[in-house]
């Protein structure tokens, strides 16, 4: 409450020097100064991780995070904007090339899960096994409804990567059995559900998914399924706001053994939604 | 139906419950809208009236615009209020993307052409009816419209109201300039879009429900402090 009315203050000192009054100082609040924020995906969000894990980064760290859970791409696009102190998403080559163009210093591995074709549990197309390659021709070769998130985020790059991996170009082979949806994983899982669709998830979104209706599990293990978390600092010499005390003191409890144990214990229904792996040099 | 049924259910329980994390999504919820339209109407209620009473040049411009602008997407008026609060943006060395005060312009800004445009049509209807004889009476016009409004205050209150229905019930602007951050920038709207994303969608019925409720009750009392007002 007393953090909503010091806004409601700012807000009408902005409103009032949109109108031609003297501007107010931009000093920042001192109890802010433990607060970041962080540019995430939605599958962080909707899978239950942060509701979960900052609570316990807060009272270890004191510092108090607020979400932003875009597409990966979108979150990555705040954050170049100067907008969030911290990016943590899933797309190794947007987030090096996000290192390439200096607007973090280095990335840090956080942790691991895996993408999971879902559809029909009847499997018209007759997906069902280990080998997603074989699985996505199929679906193509039958036509079967497909929701693709065409949002650009870190499963929609996963996705497109592994249509390339079948040997399929989708811009091209597409037809109307392909929809692109330009939403977030919770819309595009809703969708599928709605219309007996196959579609591609990670792990832990679908495990916290309450709308499921006739979806299933249809293809899983397949080492072209890996999906990994990365987090990254932004460069505070490319956006001085960054706070980047506070951000780095998150970062490296993230990467932590105190961190990483507290990540692995997250479950749902007994099932552990995301491997830390912050030692693994290759992640 | 199974599912209105649940989401009526789950609505009744976490009214019951006054759940501490509702509460405070209600409470941002409408100290934002309400906030929001109540500068929309002092922006928007003068500039109106004046529109009807005044000679002002290019004035048809500005009632054509302001009538225009009731069709504004939020999602526009969000993205456009995004790029200039962004760090990056012109107005980015205020730091407050992502905070309520972010979604507060923006609501404004959605609602300043409702008001403009409700108030400058009652005010005509009013001037052409009573404009002569205030001005006969030797009244200046900005006493003739403080005196018109005066008559027209049930058309203030409508005006009023429809900005706050507007900010209450759109997404599309704060879920962009807000972020719909837990505990700190999500509202009914955005907590809606975000557990209809979950799957959880009895429950984002039940939060549909609860703003309903909300809305009528602000409409409600609305009408009767109008009443109050003007002694009907």
């Amino acid at each position: 409450m007393i953090q909503w009315f010091s806004s409601i203050r700012i807000g009408a000192a902005v409103v009032l020097a949109l109108l031609g009054a003297p501007v107010l100082s931009n000093a920042p609040l001192r109890a802010q100064e433990q607060t970041i924020v962080v540019a995430s995906t939605t599958s962080t969000q909707d899978s239950g991780l942060f509701s979960y894990l900052l609570p316990i980064a807060r009272e270890k760290t004191g510092v108090e995070v607020k979400v932003l859970a875009q597409g990966t791409g979108q979150a990555l696009e705040t954050a170049r904007r100067g907008d969030a102190d911290v990016v943590f998403v899933h797309a190794r080559s947007a987030e090096e090339k996000f290192l390439a163009e200096g607007f973090a210093v280095k990335r840090y591995p956080v942790m691991y899960n895996d993408f999971v074709v879902i559809g029909p549990k009847d499997d018209p197309a007759g997906i069902k096994g280990r080998d997603v390659v074989a699985a996505l021709q199929a679906i193509k070769t039958k036509g079967a409804p497909f929701i693709s998130r065409g949002d650009r985020s870190g499963t929609h790059s996963a996705e497109l990567a592994l249509w390339k991996d079948a040997g399929i170009d989708i811009t091209k082979d597409r037809g109307p059995w392909y929809k692109e949806i330009g939403q977030g994983m919770g819309a595009a899982l809703n969708t599928a559900s709605a219309s007996n669709a196959y579609v591609l998830s990670d792990r832990g979104t679908w495990l916290a998914f309450k709308n499921r209706g006739d979806l299933a599990i249809l293809v899983e293990g397949d080492k072209r399924l890996f999906n990994q978390y990365g987090v990254m600092l932004v460069n505070p010499a490319r956006h001085p706001t960054v706070k980047k005390e506070a951000g780095q003191r998150f970062i490296d409890w993230l990467v932590s053994p105190e961190g990483q144990n507290a990540i692995a214990g997250f479950k749902i229904e007994g099932q552990q939604l995301f491997y830390p792996n912050a030692n693994d040099p290759n992640a | 139906m199974n599912e209105f049924a649940r989401a009526v259910e789950l609505a009744a329980g976490l009214i019951g419950d006054f759940d501490p994390e509702l509460r405070e999504i209600v409470v941002l919820s409408l100290g934002v809208s309400l906030t929001a339209s109540a500068l929309a109407f002092a922006i928007g209620a003068p500039l109106g009236a004046a529109l009807a009473v005044y000679r002002i040049p290019a004035k048809d411009v500005l009632i054509v615009t302001a009538n225009a602008l009731l069709g504004l997407p939020p999602v526009v008026v969000g993205l456009a209020v995004y790029l200039l609060l962004s760090r990056s943006g012109p107005l980015g060395g205020f730091g407050i993307l992502f905070t309520p005060a972010a979604m507060i312009i923006a609501q404004t800004i959605l609602g300043i052409p409702i008001v403009v445009a409700l108030v400058h049509r009652m005010t005509v209807g009013l001037w052409a009816t009573y404009g002569d004889a205030l001005l006969v009476d030797g009244a200046s016009r900005m006493r003739a419209t403080a005196s018109l409004m005066n008559i027209g205050r049930d058309g203030l209150i409508i005006a009023f109201l429809a900005a706050f229905g507007r900010a209450i019930a759109e997404v599309g602007a704060i879920i962009i300039v807000g972020g719909n951050i837990r505990g700190y920038t999500r509202t009914m709207t955005t907590a809606i879009a975000l557990e209809t994303s979950k799957g959880e969608l009895s429950f984002a019925l039940a939060l549909g429900i609860i703003l309903i409720l909300l809305s009528m009750t602000v409409s409600t009392l609305s009408y009767f402090f109008g009443r109050v007002l003007t002694g009907r």
